[in-house]
């Protein structure tokens, strides 16, 4: 059981930077567009993310219970000393999540609106930014549980170049997701012309942002290149993702939007796998060389056993509702 | 302020701020679906109207309750990191399952409200029931594991050790049921008759009389139907916490003595300090009878209970006397209001009893907020009763007090902009569905 609880649990991360990421994409891509072809964006936006944000969002949730009820050592240590860069990306989900539904269902349209789409571009952009500092820091080995001064026990747990630039290379990611999406969901070869653009910056600014955390993670002692180039594993997912990106530049011209979309998944998903493989099962580098791994710190076996059939249970409910719901919504009216 | 303090304020005022939001989310689902079957089978497009107009409010309350829900679950390991340390496997089952039902929930809602014209007429009402039960059953879950908290179960607690963990068994603790009974019912009888009151309004105000009607007798019946149930099962509760939890019966009834027979007291000022109550109402033997059934049994004090296990006995009073009083009151109110409807009055010329519907509109969430300070401040000092202390669960981050701050500013902004956007679709209700549809049915 211990195996589908922890296979739940990177599901649950992996989607969630997947639809999630894309919906966060979705206003950092808002955010870089001029203003004039913004309320476009917007519309396209909201016809693709309106009615499954809130489903992409529960992965999150699914993640964190996962966390709390299974592993619950990661959990509080996590809790703990990245409670700020947690508590920024919380404040984040709230804005965003609330000024998104406000600027759509807000009766009236006026200056109201100015505010709702500044918090939205914002916060589309703060939330991932700190998502990837808290997932950088897990493995940054900054977080010190012995540390007796504020700074280094709850500031410099985080605050490093190393997760910075895990922030950065993740808000990167999630508008190249975005863009890739958005492309599939408009009909009009402008607007289809204008997110290639972004996609395209987007990939840019995610090589740039990649190359940079390579650079802060052998400043910072972090063997990153080690787990990803000394590892059979963590080899093969990059290599395929370098060639994923070139069938992805390829298909982008010919202009297959459905492909596309899985590709773009695909990439990301050998990204997250190139860098969490060598040093799985270990979840939490700690300051002092040791590890907080997932399999020494699995709860009880009853409540293993039983969160495993909760989940199991749910997804054989939850699955093919979910995929209907993406289904009807795919199909663009005509 | 202190951190410790802090951190239980923050943590009350998410709780506060999300329950309100929540509960929404669990009833106002059936009410749509009640207005969207009377329009699939009368095809009165007031009916469609109003289902429509119901729903663009619950998508900003159902978006607030899922962000704030979000923030809860990481607030509970920022807060009490110990707390969750220990009891996150034990009290776990019931917030897996709940990610289940919301999950359930949210996606429900994707295909309730984009779904319009889109599905087969009836699937997209079936999707509509799905969102409540689901709502219902998420709030039965997370009720659940508070209630583990009121009664703990499922674990040996040995040296300090947590041994022997049964999550199922913990689960379905003694608390779990009554819990679960009066917050669902608390959860119809304040959205019930806030939603009523609101409707009322308009009518009184000459707008829209037709939509609002419709919208008030809907909303009516089901907050007149928990206002009546609610103090049985308050009832039910309070012979629960009697026998689980003496220390916090006696701070909700501030009795410091132990007495046989044991009198209840109605109102009164608490002095903490010299351990008395003036200036209450007294009724002899009514709490031996309302604790233990029996007028003459005897009722344990709080001077049975060792000093550093009582609990603040003022708020938990005051808050106790809110919570009754207002759902006395609302009895009252459902009573008139359903024995008016078997004589068969016309609602519209009585105008004094929509006005008292207009005077419930925050009396509902008022009962409900006082009924959870008196469960959670009432198990004060415990976070587990009578296992853990909620001072040993702290985080032991400093500077809490300023992420207190921040967050009383969030709720405060979000609670304005929420009541903004609300007003602003009630004052277009007649631009919006003032089609001559609403005339033609009538
Ligand atoms: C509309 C809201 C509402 C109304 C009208 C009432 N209650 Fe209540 N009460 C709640 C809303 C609520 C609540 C917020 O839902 C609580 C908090 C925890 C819980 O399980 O329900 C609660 C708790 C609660 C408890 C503590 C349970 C525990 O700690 O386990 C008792 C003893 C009562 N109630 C008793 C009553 C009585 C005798 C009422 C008679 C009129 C009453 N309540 C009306
Ligand atoms: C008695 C207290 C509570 C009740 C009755 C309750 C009920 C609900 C309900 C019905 C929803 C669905 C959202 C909506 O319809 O608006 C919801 C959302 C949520 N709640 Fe609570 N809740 C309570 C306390 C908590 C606590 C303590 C936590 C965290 C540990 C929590 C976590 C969540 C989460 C994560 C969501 C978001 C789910 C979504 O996106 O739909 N809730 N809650
Ligand atoms: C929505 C309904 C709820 C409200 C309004 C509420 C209210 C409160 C209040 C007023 C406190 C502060 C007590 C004090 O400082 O004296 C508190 C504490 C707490 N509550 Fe609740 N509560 C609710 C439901 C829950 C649920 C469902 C859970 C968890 C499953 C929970 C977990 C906690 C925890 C962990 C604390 C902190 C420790 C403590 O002070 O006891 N509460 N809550």
């Amino acid at each position: 059981m211990e195996y589908v609880v922890i296979t739940f649990l990177c599901l649950g991360i992996l989607l969630y930077f997947l639809l999630g990421g894309a919906d966060f994409g979705a206003g950092i891509i808002e955010l870089f567009t001029s203003a004039n072809n913004r309320s476009k964006t917007r519309k396209t936006m909201y016809q693709a993310i309106g009615p499954v944000w809130e489903a992409n969002h529960m992965w999150l949730i699914i993640a964190i219970v996962i966390l709390f009820v299974g592993f619950p050592r990661i959990y509080t240590t996590m809790s703990v000393y990245l409670h700020i860069p947690l508590l920024i990306m919380l404040i984040g989900i709230i804005a965003r999540g609330t000024a998104f539904v406000f600027r759509h269902y807000d009766a009236i349209k006026d200056d109201m609106h100015w505010l709702y789409n500044r918090i939205f571009r914002y916060s589309s952009f703060i939330t991932p930014l700190f998502l990837g500092i808290i997932a950088g820091s897990l493995i940054s080995g900054h977080i010190d549980t012995k540390a007796n001064d504020f700074s280094s026990a709850y500031i410099y747990s985080w605050l490093n170049w190393f997760s910075v630039s895990v922030g950065l290379f993740t808000v990167a990611l999630c508008g190249f997701l975005a863009a890739i999406y958005l492309i599939g969901e408009t009909t009009e070869a402008y607007d289809k012309r204008r997110f290639i653009k972004k996609a395209e910056y987007m990939n840019i600014a995610a090589v740039v942002f990649g190359a940079m955390v390579f650079i802060a993670a052998q400043l910072d002692n972090i063997p990153l290149t080690d787990w990803v180039f000394k590892n059979p594993v963590g080899l093969s997912a990059i290599v395929l993702a370098s060639l994923s990106l070139i069938l992805l530049w390829y298909l982008l011209i010919k202009g297959k939007t459905q492909v596309l979309r899985i590709l773009a998944g695909f990439q990301v998903t050998m990204i997250l796998l190139a860098i969490s493989y060598a040093h799985f099962p270990n979840f939490i580098r700690l300051k002092n060389g040791d590890a907080i791994s997932l399999f020494e710190t699995i709860g009880p076996e009853k409540t293993i056993y039983s969160l495993g059939m909760a989940l199991l249970l749910g997804s054989i409910l939850i699955l093919p509702f979910l995929g209907y719901l993406f289904y009807k919504f795919q199909k663009k009216e005509e | 302020m202190d951190d410790f303090l802090a951190a239980r304020s923050q943590m009350a005022l998410s709780l506060g701020f999300h329950i309100i939001f929540s509960c929404i989310g669990m009833v106002m689902p059936f009410f749509m679906a009640v207005s969207h079957y009377k329009w699939l089978k009368t095809n009165d497009e007031g009916y469609k109207n109003l289902t429509k107009a119901w729903s663009k409010g619950v998508a900003i309350f159902f978006a607030t309750g899922a962000v704030s829900g979000t923030m809860l679950s990481f607030e509970l390991g920022l807060l009490w990191p110990k707390f969750m340390e220990h009891a996150g496997p034990i009290f776990g089952m019931p917030f897996s399952l709940e990610g289940t039902a919301f999950f359930i929930e949210a996606i429900a809602l994707g295909f309730f409200l984009y779904g319009w014209n889109k599905l087969n007429k009836w699937f997209h009402w079936f999707t509509g029931m799905v969102v409540g039960v689901s709502g219902l059953a998420s709030g039965i879950l997370v009720v659940a594991a508070n209630a583990w908290m009121n009664a703990p179960s499922g674990f040996d607690f040995v040296n300090g050790q947590y041994l022997n963990i049964d999550p199922i068994q913990a689960m379905l603790n003694k608390a779990w049921f009554s819990q679960a009974l009066h917050m669902c019912l608390a959860a119809f009888t304040a959205t019930g008759f806030a939603v009523a009151g609101v409707h009322a309004l308009m009518i009184l105000r000459n707008q829209n009389k037709d939509f609002h009607l419709k919208a008030f007798k809907i909303a009516a019946v089901f907050a007149c139907i928990g206002a009546l149930l609610q103090p049985l099962s308050g009832d039910i509760s309070a012979k629960d916490v009697a026998k689980r939890q003496p220390a916090k019966l006696a701070a909700m009834e501030a009795l410091y003595k132990t007495e046989k027979p044991a009198p209840l007291l109605i109102g009164g000022i608490v002095n903490e300090k010299e351990k008395t109550v003036k200036g209450a109402i007294k009724i002899p033997g009514a709490l031996s009878f309302l604790a233990h059934g029996n007028f003459k049994a005897e009722v344990k004090g709080l001077d049975q209970i060792p000093a550093n296990q009582q609990p603040p006995v003022a708020i938990t009073h005051y808050a106790f006397q809110i919570m009754v009083g207002i759902g006395t009151m609302l009895m009252f109110i459902s009573l008139i209001y359903f024995f008016n409807l078997l004589r068969k009055k016309p609602l519209l010329e009585k105008r004094w009893l929509l006005k008292l519907f207009v005077l419930a509109i925050p009396l509902g969430y008022l009962a409900l907020e006082a009924g959870w300070v008196v469960t959670e401040v009432g198990r004060q000092p415990w976070i587990i009763y009578g296992i853990m202390r909620t001072k040993d669960a702290v985080t032991p981050m400093p500077g809490i007090a300023y992420s207190f701050y921040i967050f009383s500013a969030i709720y405060f902004s979000l609670s304005i902009v929420v009541t903004f956007l609300l007003y602003r679709q009630i004052k277009m209700v007649p631009v919006l569905y003032n089609d001559k549809s609403i005339v033609k049915t009538n």
